[in-house]
């Protein structure tokens, strides 16, 4: 039976907190727990705004120094002040018009299906950042002992 | 031709929604039933038979219907 197979398994460290970067880490959790995968996601750095509760419903995207947005600011124009804020909307209307959840919604999916959320307690740390100030959806704070014991038997490892 | 037990339509909707979507249908679906499931995402063609494979369903087939990609996808008994 396909059942008693060991599962495949999957760990990712989410390190960017920008709306652009949310995006790869969620999709393909969500899409790895719904293939029966054994999924975990290890947020550290910037990547913790992801799953913060002031943050993760506005992370934003810069036109500052990025040549590859659908449509190209110069960076003299894209330092104005209001220039990230529209990039933001932009990319907003473009994924919902693409029919693209929003990360909550993908947060959510994900934990519904059983994905792992682990903050990254050093990065907490230094940040001051509690783990009152993420979701509810976080599992477990661990340091980078604990990610790569989890890690090491996982068939796809990711860095994002 | 393949009967389905049950009908699912993802037009329009994006990656990854018709792989979840369709997760939670299997779910719900007895053993030994199947189904039906139509997506408008392009990158389902190749997504569709990967996922079925990942979860041990039975892709009994797929085409084109109208512009839109359907699959019988059958739950092992």
């Amino acid at each position: 039976m396909a059942e008693e197979k060991k599962k495949k398994k999957m760990c990712i460290i989410v390190s960017k907190g920008t709306l652009d970067a949310a995006y790869p880490p969620l999709i393909l959790a969500s899409t790895a727990a719904s293939m029966d995968w054994e999924v975990h996601l290890f947020f550290t750095f910037y990547g913790l705004d992801i799953i913060n509760k002031k943050k993760y419903k506005n992370l934003k995207v810069a036109p500052i120094a990025n040549p590859a947005m659908p449509m190209p600011v110069p960076n003299i124009i894209g330092m104005l002040p209001g220039m990230t804020a529209m990039a933001t909307m932009m990319m907003k209307r473009m994924m919902k018009k693409g029919n693209v959840p929003s990360v909550e919604e993908l947060i959510n999916m994900c934990k519904e299906m059983g994905v792992k959320f682990y903050g990254c307690q050093m990065t907490m740390d230094v940040m001051g950042i509690s783990e009152d100030d993420l979701l509810p959806v976080i599992d477990a704070c661990l340091g980078a002992a604990g990610y790569l014991d989890i890690a090491s038997d996982a068939d796809v490892n990711l860095f994002i | 031709m393949v009967e389905a037990d049950e009908v699912l339509d993802t037009s329009g909707l994006s990656c990854p929604m018709p792989v979840l979507k369709a997760k939670k249908a299997m779910d719900s679906l007895a053993p030994g039933k199947v189904l039906k499931l139509i997506a408008t995402d392009r990158g389902s063609r190749n997504d569709i038979p990967a996922w079925a494979k990942n979860n041990g369903y039975e892709l009994l087939e797929s085409g084109e219907e109208n512009g839109k990609f359907i699959f019988y996808i059958k739950k092992p008994e």
